[in-house]
């Protein structure tokens, strides 16, 4: 029995859920706009309301090191940052995932400076893609909620062990009030038990974590490493699954939404896909054929379950949240372009880049998208909405 | 769905109306969200804060651009800010104010406009003239969106055992004495 919607910020959710999901270790330093979210866990802990040890560290680079330090010990482990903070933690979110430790994330996606922005984009997660990292992305409060909570159960499990990072977009989630719902503890105490560490560091059983990889080991390391993280697809999928059957949702790797076998196809990741979905209702309503796919699971790329959304579009039109400059196109587009490439059936992919920095963008000004996309009138490599001189 | 958009002065509280009301009308079984304009804020600077209501889930990521109702906090802004840019045809315009709502409607040449005395209610109930929960009971009149006793349980939360009440009979005044144009 699911309890009744409550209106919550959708940050201090995410830390309900990271409580709900009984996180042993937290190690954090704040920036804008992550802060409420563990702001609100060293409360918790201050109460004794969460059973945690909370490290308040002197920057990211420290908070990721505690958080590698804390995960080899056995440690359930959460963290959460944003922007700059993610730049900073940059060398070390490599030996997180080399190191196979299941750490959670959450990243409060905003742009990176210069010019000084603390608002919203895609720019700080896309400079962190190669990290070896599972990468997923919400579009809404309770999506944030009840990922976090899986995200545990993904890393955590002895076919998986990498960490997890939950992309929520900046301001837009994470300083909204909205609806939630609870799952009750017992519920998640079902979904998630108490993580069993395949290795740990131990003084009674010594283990050597993260030695020299020569040239004669390096290279097989690394493929172990990707190897994990093409093989945790399933993973995340079998998760979702039994969170949607959980929590009374339905939660797949891609969705889709809209007219079917539309001819048209927005391709959204984040919480912009809802403001997509109402542009698609109401063109769909003015007759237009076109629909909608959301990206769930950035990292690993579901190549597959991408292609069957797709199938039968003619044209895509990809909403990218990052610019990847002196590259054709945005790296959503880029991905994209990738995996198509010479298939028979491809569609044609056009790129808008929109939202930078924070910039708002209405459902109007996705429906004009749609328009200018359907005359052939979007740039062949991408489009910067709402700037005049576009390339 | 109705979007609302509230002004006021930067301390004013208007951030924390913006939430009351979304979460009651979230407790009451309605769909609702609640944002600050993002930002840095600044204390006496003027700023916004907007909410929408919905009897289904709301998927919109955007800003409000047409209010259907604006909440003016501070009186002061009316001559500094064009306080109904963008509102709906037949929107409403509700203000703290001492003025006669239908002098308001003819001076800014509002569709409608709703007034309350805030100020004076707020210092007499609450000490201070903080009038962000009081200028919730003048929107409850003029919206009609719930009913006043759907705010009691999140301003008892949101303000505890000896402010909440007088917050809410702050309230209730208001929803009382303001007069629609």
């Amino acid at each position: 029995m699911l309890k009744k919607r409550v209106g919550i910020e959708v940050s201090l959710a995410v830390a309900e859920a990271v409580k709900q999901a009984r996180a042993q270790v937290i190690s954090a330093y704040p920036i804008t706009p992550q802060t409420h979210i563990v702001e609100e866990l060293s409360t918790y802990v201050a109460n004794g309301e969460l059973d945690a040890e909370f490290i308040p560290v002197e920057s990211e680079h420290s908070a990721m090191s505690a958080a590698v330090g804390a995960a080899a010990a056995g440690a359930r482990v959460y963290t959460a940052t944003s922007s700059q903070g993610l730049a900073l933690m940059h060398e070390i979110l490599f030996i997180a995932s080399a190191q196979r430790l299941p750490i959670v994330m959450t990243v409060a996606n905003r742009s990176l400076s210069g010019p000084i922005s603390i608002w919203n984009d895609h720019s700080d997660i896309m400079a962190e893609r190669d990290i070896g990292w599972v990468q997923l992305f919400v579009e809404d409060g309770q999506e944030a909620t009840e990922l976090t909570i899986a995200a545990f159960k993904i890393a955590e499990d002895h076919r998986v062990l990498l960490p997890v990072a939950v992309n929520m977009d900046g301001f837009i989630l994470t300083h909204m009030i909205e609806p939630v719902i609870f799952p009750a503890q017992a519920t998640v105490d079902k979904f998630l038990p108490p993580y069993k560490p395949a290795l740990k560091l131990d003084p009674a059983k010594p283990v050597t974590m993260g030695p020299v990889g020569v040239p004669e080991v390096y290279l097989e390391a690394k493929k172990q490493c990707e190897q994990a993280l093409l093989d945790s697809k399933a993973v995340v999928a079998e998760v979702l699954a039994e969170a949607g059957k959980t929590f009374e949702r339905k939660y797949n790797l891609i969705e889709t939404n809209g007219k079917k076998k539309a001819k048209t196809l927005f391709v959204t990741m984040g919480s912009l896909g809802e403001s997509v979905w109402s542009a698609v209702e109401g063109l769909n309503e003015d007759g237009e054929d076109v629909g909608q796919v959301r990206i769930r699971l950035w990292r690993p790329f579901p190549v597959q379950e991408f292609k069957k959304a797709c199938k039968g579009a003619k044209r895509l039109i990809v909403i990218d949240r990052a610019m990847s400059p002196g590259s054709v196109c945005g790296p959503v587009a880029q991905e994209l372009k990738t995996i198509f490439y010479k298939d028979k059936d491809a569609p044609e992919i056009v790129n808008v880049i929109a939202g930078l920095g924070g910039r708002d963008v209405p459902v109007a000004d996705f429906k004009e998208m749609y328009r200018l996309a359907k005359k052939g009138k979007l740039a062949k490599t991408y489009t910067l909405w709402g700037v005049d001189s576009n390339a | 769905m109705i979007e609302i958009r509230i002004h006021g002065r930067g301390g004013q509280g208007g951030v924390t109306s913006a939430e009351l009301l979304a979460r009651a009308a979230i407790s009451t079984g309605k769909f609702a969200q609640a944002f600050p304009s993002f930002g840095p804020e600044r204390r006496g600077a003027p700023v916004q804060a907007f909410v929408r209501v919905d009897d289904k889930k709301i998927r919109l990521r955007e800003k409000i651009y047409e209010p259907d109702l604006v909440l003016v906090l501070d009186p002061s802004l009316l001559d500094i800010v064009d306080v109904a840019e963008g509102l709906k045809k037949g929107g409403m315009v509700v203000v703290n104010s001492a003025a006669p709502a239908k002098d308001l409607k003819k001076k800014y040449k509002w569709p409608k406009a709703a007034a309350v005395d805030a100020a004076k209610v707020a210092m007499e109930e609450l000490g201070v003239p903080i009038t962000n929960t009081t200028m919730l009971g003048a929107l409850l009149k003029a919206s009609g969106i719930m009913e006043v006793a759907g705010m009691s349980e999140v301003i008892a939360e949101r303000f505890g055992g000896k402010l909440g009440p007088k917050n809410f009979k702050a309230l209730e005044r208001a929803f009382k004495e303001t007069q629609v144009a």
